[in-house]
């Protein structure tokens, strides 16, 4: 799409599902009335004293172990200072010089291969307030947000396209929701994304441009490509780039002007003095280590391992749900992966779109294993067991062996009654029996399909084909 | 404080006027000299620490002997929203009023 090096970094604010703000104990939550979740701290009232979240340094220091950053040790909170009326300090709390996540990287997949991008950093600090703009009174402000705490996860300007900076904010969000730091809403704003790109001919160095307010995963796309195809035009007229901040609107699908050069922001950042420095301690680290799960990369393959295909492993680690759930039907399958992704993806997965919204799963695990069981054991057609657990997904019920029974579903494997059937068989076909014994063994398949017919495709497939063999023979 | 002479001062006045536009001041011309005058020597005062030889000596970000002072994520109770409006100069509901900010002009 361009001829030139396309350069492309972002920074992701997430907001942490902490119970209180970052310095106070002002509960963080969405929703709540205008102003109501606010004190003497997060409103920056004179002699009010900061005092830090220890849950969100927990949650930073997880996100920072499984991006593989250096945690450090020894870390400190600064003041970043610009007006702003959602902003009534002031200045933002937050990490300048040393932010407590440095130098991490992740996996990125997608049709462009395999890639892994740096992460410079990852820094605490607390959220603004929110404006609402366009009242005829004003512009109206709610400090409930104000205080609450993010980490914002700064990466390598390591991307070169759209794709992969979509792949990239992705997998972000699988690793924040994964390790239950935060919940990954770009559209409510809990995970928030702004992009810097350059575009500059191969081997020179481009004028990085940030894009701001990039509130959904396909907004992210489409601004980073509308970018690279303006910067790309300036650079093949001849012009130059000039840094400068735009606003992505999703409605026009174009950026436009937010801030040049010249007005660019000189924050000032100076140690916070309200705040003493702050020291990870062993035990701090001991107990993240402690408190993260199996990363979804490390699942993943453990999954390919035991005999699921790579591609089905990623569906089965999108959400670390969903291998909880495979594991158990795993278990259930007496340990044959491909039974039981064929269960979880064909079945509970499929359900869980189709009824459950895509939020929930409407079948248990227990009962999609054993349903899976009823099956394997040749209890019951493959055919059957589709009926019984969709009857489970539309009624909620999760007992399927009553529903075999109740539906007359169960496979005739007596030999007694199946034999009585395929003499009977025999004796109303005689042409196609003197064909088949004439060598056309083709004709099996035609003995069988009248089996199933006069027993209502519930004959044991396996034991009609050897009665039929020994009858025929 | 002794008066500077206006060359060969730290803080010229483009920075006293830069200063100025950051911090949402609007001081007088003589007040712009004055604040030249008086910051330039705050940093001649501060600049004799450069007479030390500090290159072993760490940062210190804060005087107190004190590290990791943290709080339990456990909610505590929010103002009232009344008390809260008690000092805004404007209101709507229970929102603050500010003048008009156009819509993405800042941060």
């Amino acid at each position: 799409m361009s001829d030139y090096a396309v350069t492309i970094g972002l920074e992701v604010h997430a907001q942490l599902l902490t119970n209180t703000k970052m310095f106070c104990g002002c509960k963080a939550s969405y929703g709540a009335a205008h102003n109501s979740l606010t004190c003497p701290v997060c409103m920056g009232l004179p002699g009010a004293l900061p005092m830090p979240n220890r849950r969100a340094i927990e949650m930073a220091v997880k996100v920072g172990l499984a991006t593989g950053s250096t945690i450090t040790r020894a870390t400190k909170f600064d003041r970043k200072n610009y007006f702003y009326p959602d902003l009534p300090k002031g200045y933002q709390i937050s990490q300048f010089d040393k932010p407590i996540c440095a130098g991490g990287s992740m996996e990125i997949r997608g049709l462009f291969g395999v890639k892994r991008v740096g992460i410079t950093r990852i820094h605490l600090e607390e959220d603004a307030g929110k404006s609402q703009h366009g009242d005829d009174d004003g512009t109206l402000i709610d400090l409930n947000r104000c205080g609450v705490p993010l980490i914002e996860i700064v990466s390598e300007p390591d991307m070169s396209s759209p794709e992969e900076a979509y792949a990239y904010l992705m997998e972000i969000r699988r690793l924040v929701r994964w390790l239950e730091v935060c919940d990954g809403n770009l559209e409510e704003g809990s995970l928030r994304c702004d992009a810097n790109i350059s575009v500059a001919p191969e081997g020179e160095r481009g004028v990085p441009v940030e894009i701001k307010n990039l509130n959904s995963f396909h907004g992210v796309e489409k601004a980073i490509r509308y970018e690279i195809e303006r910067q790309s035009e300036v650079v093949r007229n001849g012009g130059k780039i000039s840094r400068m901040t735009l606003l992505w609107d999703s409605d026009k699908g174009e950026t436009r002007v937010m801030r040049t050069k010249e007005a660019a922001h000189d924050y000032r950042y100076f140690p916070e003095p309200d705040l003493v420095e702050l020291s990870i301690s062993d035990q701090m680290m001991a107990e993240a280590h402690e408190a993260s799960p199996e990363y979804p990369w490390v699942r993943r393959e453990r999954y390919v391992g035991i005999g699921v295909k790579p591609d089905d492993a990623d569906v089965l680690t999108a959400e670390k749900e969903f291998g909880e759930y495979f594991e158990e039907v795993f278990a259930g399958c007496n340990n044959e992966a491909p039974r039981a992704v064929r269960w979880v993806i064909g079945e509970a997965l499929r359900w869980r779109k189709e009824l459950g919204g895509g939020e929930r799963f409407v079948v248990s695990a227990y009962a999609t294993a054993e349903v899976a069981g009823l099956e394997a054991s040749g209890k019951i057609s493959g055919l059957a067991a589709k009926t019984v657990y969709e009857e489970m997904a539309r009624t909620g019920r999760s007992d399927p062996a009553m529903i075999v029974k109740e539906k007359g579903l169960e496979q005739v494997s007596d030999t007694g009654a199946l034999e009585a059937v395929i003499t009977k068989i025999i004796e109303d076909n005689p042409k196609e029996v003197e064909r088949y014994r004439g060598g056309d063994m083709k004709l099996k398949g035609f003995f069988v399909g009248q089996v199933m017919k006069a027993m209502g495709g519930k004959a044991d497939p396996k034991a009609t084909g050897e009665i039929l063999g020994r009858l025929l023979g | 404080m002794k008066h500077e002479e206006t060359k060969g001062r730290r803080i010229s006045l483009e920075e006293v006027n830069r200063i100025a536009e950051l911090a949402r001041l609007s001081p007088s011309e003589d007040e712009r000299e004055q604040l030249a005058a008086k910051m330039s020597s705050v940093i001649d005062f501060v600049e004799q620490l450069n007479e030390l030889d500090t290159t072993s000596i760490e940062p210190l970000h804060h005087v107190l002997d004190l590290h990791s002072v943290l709080r339990d994520d456990v909610v505590r109770p929010s103002l009232p929203v009344s008390e809260v409006m008690k000092n805004a100069p404007q209101k709507k509901g229970d929102y603050f009023i500010v003048p008009r900010v156009i819509k993405g002009a800042e941060t």
